[in-house]
């Protein structure tokens, strides 16, 4: 490593001092070990890390010992040093559980050279952390005030035990478990009033931490807030992605696609074949990128599956919508089956390292990207579809057939083919849902059924024919599931939203943007 | 029937479909046995008067009265039927699955029409003798076992007609009868229409010219949501306003018509 | 009603066409009486007189297998009731057979009493959850009156709040079929809970007797049955009563013009919601009878897929009409326990396929099918559509 050769040669005094500290680990006498120990911990680097290595694994047990807690501090002092912010991150908060005092002269220094702001974050967290856990009641009690700044939620049981134990024990005199003051000057054996004054000391600490606790709990709770709200809007983007294939099917056919769930389900494993292909076919280098084909992929399978499916059956069930409901069940039973033969049960796609991970935008909210990424691909999937139909000729010509088939048949257009085209894009919506799940759950043959009653009540609510309908009901039911989910459990959550549609519906019967009017009777 | 008055009176009623005002602050009033004929152009609002009278649309603002002070607003169209006013619609709705006599027996005016009462009723001979009265009435006492799905165009409007008249109600509300039916079967409508006006007030709504000249007493024109004039049928026809509103916006319609 | 009284009652007597259909219901009036005997006394006797390795045996598994079909044709009757006649498509009709077959399954649940594996008087099920006392709402099912009107009565209530709600604001068409479907995933997820305390996903199961009856005994296997026959047969008079009568007139009406009956002064809400809930407990008197019969009732026998499986019974067999719902059950599940005892795999693919053959080619079904090959004027009296709009 280029970082241990450069540091070898400055000091020579110092490099001897480690020579010497190497030796005298190994002694029997115990204070010599503790003050070499102490003098790597001090002084070593990355370089002396492969020697040490070499002594734990000769060494006896009291030698491991000394060595392990020297190796993991000098490691992660190393990774303060990444080029990468979250090793840094890490590296830090390790540390704060190590919790040795003298990892704080390391962090202090990374702190002023740190760029990268949520490694910042973690640094000042970690070294208020260890502060926390040392022994002047002053600095304890500045500790617990600067976690309370910065609303760390790591530091809560720390601080619960501060404010605990001292308001428990502050009576019968000195807190047990604060050995630090004890060893600090004063013996045990303290006059009443010394050890009351200790015990302002402690009570101190103690406010300092219940104060702190109340500031993090009362961030806590609107960070849980805006992550029930993300959850929401996660939920609501992967319904959306659904339902905007079934409502445009549905708004333009009036054909209830039953197997809707099953294209998603077709789009999904279509993803798992490009990454297959992918893993089978072309250098590791390029496996990152299969998603990126796999989207087109699926969108592609299932618009050609609809395709077939609209040529094959869908076309003699116009204008019967509960037949077609009933068809298309009997389709999903047979592609779900099929899956199953084929596939088996549960086949995993392994997410892009690009969508790993998450970004953090506030403390204690950390938003993962591969939920960011399908709620992007809902956003633009919406804007796609009402640029399509709004702002192109095909989509005027669809609208068309939407409103008046006759009259659009008299002015040349071809329904039939319209249909046909529409039918297959949406259920290219539904493969590209069914991609952008593989990023979140299993592969399996029931993938679509976990949606379809949730979908299908967004196009209820939304009212068909009005795109706006469709994103205002899916986010209204995916948050409205994750909002009750906390408090009335995923199951009573569902429930609950049942019957507030079914009362949505007494108000609004044909949805929230349904057309008033004459024709909507007929 | 001896009323005084009129049987429905609207007043002020504006309907509101997502900003486009369908009715705008129409006042209209009907008399007992008055054949009343309403026209205008599309999208007068002529089929959302009836749609109003009938509870189908409910009104933003405005008042509709049934006789002396029978409040229409708060009430649900079935019971608006119960109470008396009949409606056939502009394309013919009749029951396709039922014969032709079950058509009517369902329509017959009854003391209850709910679900048990219904389940233990038996027809009374009064009623068969009056159902078999309006059979002969729409001339399709030959048809009387034959599904209604399998009537002809014209035979389902008379069907219709004779279903509202077993409904026996006190305003008839008539939306577009001869459209799609042959001269003979106009000129028999008119007849049959004429006929009832002794009994029942009637609301006409039509297009056809000549039909509404055979029929007409009064006419109400109405244009974009309000009542634009009303009177006998001749001084209708020379009012230069409604011939500008047909004929400056709809000349082929009026020329259509004139052709007929 | 007899036929007489009925061609009296329409003022026609003497229409060459009312003559097809006087006939046509006697003929049904003879089958109807042909079917119930052999039904009700041909097939038990044939299980109980001749020697086992006879012919004409009917082994005791072969009955409970038809008592099982039976209840199913009960809920098919029920069904067809309310789409095949009133053109309304439940998706969620295994709930209320659901809460039948819970309703008897509880108070069996409670007669096994200490026989069970943990030997407590409370259910095996609640034992393993560590309940401590018997839940509340159990407590009245030790009565298996209560339990019997229950799985009659908590289907009727439930169905009569449900499709009031759903037919006042006028809820029709896909809109009503998906919310049923979101009900029959609802009560789907809440019977699968464990702290609902009906068994979660194992439902309840294990029972030992009926009435003090021993469920493994063949002979109250057969009363069963006979019980089963009894009351489809009872159904059938109701729902024949029912769709003979004018309302049936009405619910043929609201089919085909909801509008005209509405504007002829009846309340199409109210017939719905009549027939709903006629539908609804005869889908529990089902599920009552099918549960001592089968000895085990799930939340998957009540979810989604089984709710909607329902609904092909009736279409395979004909709907809008009463001996197809009959017909259909039966069949249906005749094919289904063969074809997955022996190619467990091709089922699901046999039932898609179904699914799709009996909308594009047999939208009447079998019954269709079969006037269909006859020809003729039965079509004229034909109480089916054949498209919906």
């Amino acid at each position: 490593m280029a970082e241990g050769s450069e540091a070898a040669p400055p000091p020579a005094a110092a490099s001897t001092e480690i020579e010497q500290a190497l030796k005298d680990l190994a002694s029997e006498d115990a204070a010599v070990q503790e003050a070499a120990v102490q003098t790597l911990i001090a002084q070593g680097d990355a370089g002396v890390l492969p020697r040490l290595e070499e002594m734990r694994l000769n060494g006896d047990r009291s030698l491991r010992l000394a060595i392990k807690s020297v190796i993991d501090l000098l490691k992660n002092k190393e990774k303060l040093r990444s080029r990468r912010p979250e090793e840094r991150r890490s590296a830090a908060a390790d540390l704060a559980t190590i919790g040795k005092p003298v990892a704080l002269t390391w962090l202090e220094a990374a702190l002023a050279s740190e760029p990268d702001r949520w490694a910042r974050y973690t640094i000042e967290e970690s070294i208020s952390l260890i502060k926390l856990a040392g022994s002047d009641p002053a600095v304890k009690a500045a500790a617990a005030a600067k976690l309370g700044d910065l609303r760390s939620q790591n530091a809560v049981p720390l601080l619960k035990e501060l404010a605990g134990s001292s308001t428990l024990r502050d009576p019968q005199g000195r807190p047990k478990d604060d050995r630090g003051a004890t060893g600090s000057g004063q013996g045990s054996e303290q006059a009443p009033s010394a050890g009351s004054g200790q015990g302002d000391q402690a009570s101190q600490v103690a406010q300092a931490a219940q104060e702190a606790i109340e500031r993090i709990e009362s961030w806590g709770s609107w960070t849980s807030a805006i992550e029930t709200l993300f959850r929401g809007i996660s939920l609501s983007s992967v319904l959306l992605l659904m339902a905007l294939g079934l409502a445009i099917i549905f708004g333009l056919m009036g054909v209830i696609n039953m197997a809707h769930g099953e294209f998603m389900m077709l789009g999904a494993y279509a993803t798992f074949l490009t990454q297959e292909g992918f893993k089978a076919y072309l250098p590791g280098g390029l496996f990152d990128y299969y998603f990126l084909l796999a989207m087109p992929c699926s969108f592609l399978a299932a618009g050609l599956f609809g395709l077939v499916l609209e040529a094959s059956l869908i076309r003699f069930l116009y204008g019967r919508p509960l037949e077609t409901l009933l068809a298309t069940w009997g389709v999903s039973l047979v592609l779900i089956q099929g899956a199953r033969v084929i596939f088996g049960d549960l086949t995993s796609v392994v997410a892009p390292s690009w969508l790993s991970g998450g970004l953090q935008v506030m403390v204690g909210v950390q938003l993962p990207y591969n939920r960011l990424f399908i709620i992007a691909l809902a956003a633009l999937c919406v804007v796609g579809i009402h640029l399509l139909l709004f702002r192109t000729g095909v989509g005027l010509k669809v609208r068309a057939v939407m409103q008046n088939r006759d009259m659009s048949a008299c002015l040349a257009i071809p329904t039939r083919k319209v249909d046909a085209y529409t039918f297959a894009f949406g259920s290219g919506l539904a493969g590209l849902a069914g991609c952008a799940l593989t990023l979140i759950g299993n592969v399996e043959p029931g993938l679509g059924q976990n949606y379809i009653v949730d979908s299908f009540m967004v196009v209820v609510t939304g009212g068909v024919g009005k795109l706006a309908g469709t994103v205002a009901a899916s986010l209204g039911i995916g948050g409205l599931n994750k909002l009750l989910e906390p408090s009335f459990g995923a199951v009573y959550g569902k429930v609950l939203i049942l019957i507030l549609v079914i009362l949505f519906l007494q108000r609004r019967p044909s949805g929230l943007f349904s057309i008033k009017g004459r024709q909507v009777e007929s | 029937m001896t009323e005084r008055g009129s049987i429905i009176y609207l007043e002020a009623v504006t309907v509101d479909f997502d900003g486009f005002k369908a009715l705008c602050n129409l006042n209209f009033i009907v008399n007992y046995h008055e054949l009343r004929v309403v026209i205008g152009p599309n999208g007068a609002g002529k089929t959302t008067l009836l749609d109003v009278i009938s509870g189908k649309v409910k009104p933003v603002s405005g008042r509709v009265i049934f006789g002396k002070d029978q409040d229409l607003l708060p009430m649900r169209e079935h019971e608006i039927a119960t109470l008396g006013i009949g409606r056939k619609f502009q394309t013919p709705s009749v029951y396709g699955n039922l014969t032709v006599w079950e058509n009517l027996d369902l329509s017959l005016k009854r003391v209850s029409k709910g679900v048990f009462a219904t389940l233990w009723a038996k027809s009374t001979p009064a009623e068969i003798e009056r159902t078999q009265s309006v059979l002969a009435t729409i001339g399709l006492s030959e048809k009387r076992g034959v599904r209604a799905g399998a009537l002809s165009h014209g035979e389902k409007q008379w069907l219709e007609i004779g279903m509202v008249l077993l409904q026996d109600p006190a305003l008839l509300l008539v939306d577009e009868p001869v459209a799609g039916m042959t001269d003979q079967e106009t000129e028999q409508t008119g007849q049959l229409l004429q006929s009832l006006a002794d009994k029942h007030a009637i609301i006409v709504i039509e297009h056809d010219m000549e039909f509404v000249r055979q029929i007409a007493r009064t006419v109400t024109v109405l244009h974009e949501g309000t009542v634009l004039c009303e009177g006998p049928v001749e001084q209708i026809q020379a009012d230069p306003r409604v011939v500008e509103i047909y004929l400056g916006r709809k000349k082929e319609k009026e020329a259509h018509a004139a052709a007929r | 009603m007899t036929d007489d009284e009925r061609a009296r009652g329409l003022g026609v007597t003497a229409s060459e066409v009312n003559h097809h259909m006087q006939d046509r219901e006697r003929g049904e009036g003879l089958s109807f009486w042909l079917v119930g005997f052999f039904l009700l006394i041909a097939l038990p006797l044939l299980n109980v007189l001749p020697g086992q390795d006879s012919w004409l045996h009917v082994s005791d598994f072969t009955l409970n297998l038809f008592g099982k079909f039976l209840a199913f044709a009960i809920l098919a009757l029920g069904l067809d009731l309310i789409w095949g006649y009133t053109g309304i498509l439940s998706l969620g009709h295994g709930v209320f057979f659901g809460l039948g077959a819970y309703a008897i399954g509880m108070n069996m649940m409670l007669s096994i009493g200490t026989e069970s594996v943990y030997g407590s008087s409370l259910p095996d099920f609640m034992v393993w959850n560590q309940v401590k006392e018997l839940p509340l709402f159990w407590k009245p099912f030790y009565n298996p009156w209560f339990a019997v009107a229950a799985a009659i009565l908590v289907p009727t209530i439930f169905a009569a709040l449900f499709g009031f709600l759903a037919f006042r604001s006028r809820i029709k068409g896909v809109y009503f079929s998906i919310i049923t479907q979101a009900l029959a995933l609802s009560a789907w997820l809440v019977f699968n809970r464990n702290e609902t305390n009906l068994g979660g996903t194992n439902g309840l199961t294990d029972f030992k007797t009926l009435l003090g009856f021993r469920l493994s005994e063949p002979g109250t296997q057969r009363g069963l049955y006979v019980a089963t026959v009894l009351v489809l047969g009872a159904a059938y008079l109701l729902c024949r009563w029912i769709t003979r009568s004018r309302t049936g007139k009405v619910l043929v009406a609201i089919r085909d013009s909801e509008q005209r009956v509405l504007f002829s002064g009846y309340s199409p809400a109210t017939y719905k919601l009549f027939v709903f809930v006629v539908s609804a407990a005869l889908a529990g008197l089902a599920g009552a009878l099918y549960v001592p019969q089968v000895g085990i009732i799930t939340p998957a026998q009540i979810g989604v897929l089984p709710s909607i499986e329902m609904v092909i019974w009736v279409a395979v067999g004909g709907r809008g009409t009463l001996v197809g719902a009959v017909l259909g059950a039966v069949g249906v599940n005749l094919g289904r326990s063969i074809l997955t005892n022996h190619f467990p795999e091709l089922w699901p693919f046999f039932l898609g396929g179904l699914f799709i053959a009996v909308v594009l080619l047999f939208p009447d079904g079998f019954i269709g099918l079969i006037r269909k090959i006859r020809g003729g004027q039965s079509w004229f009296h034909k109480p089916v559509v054949t498209a919906e709009r």
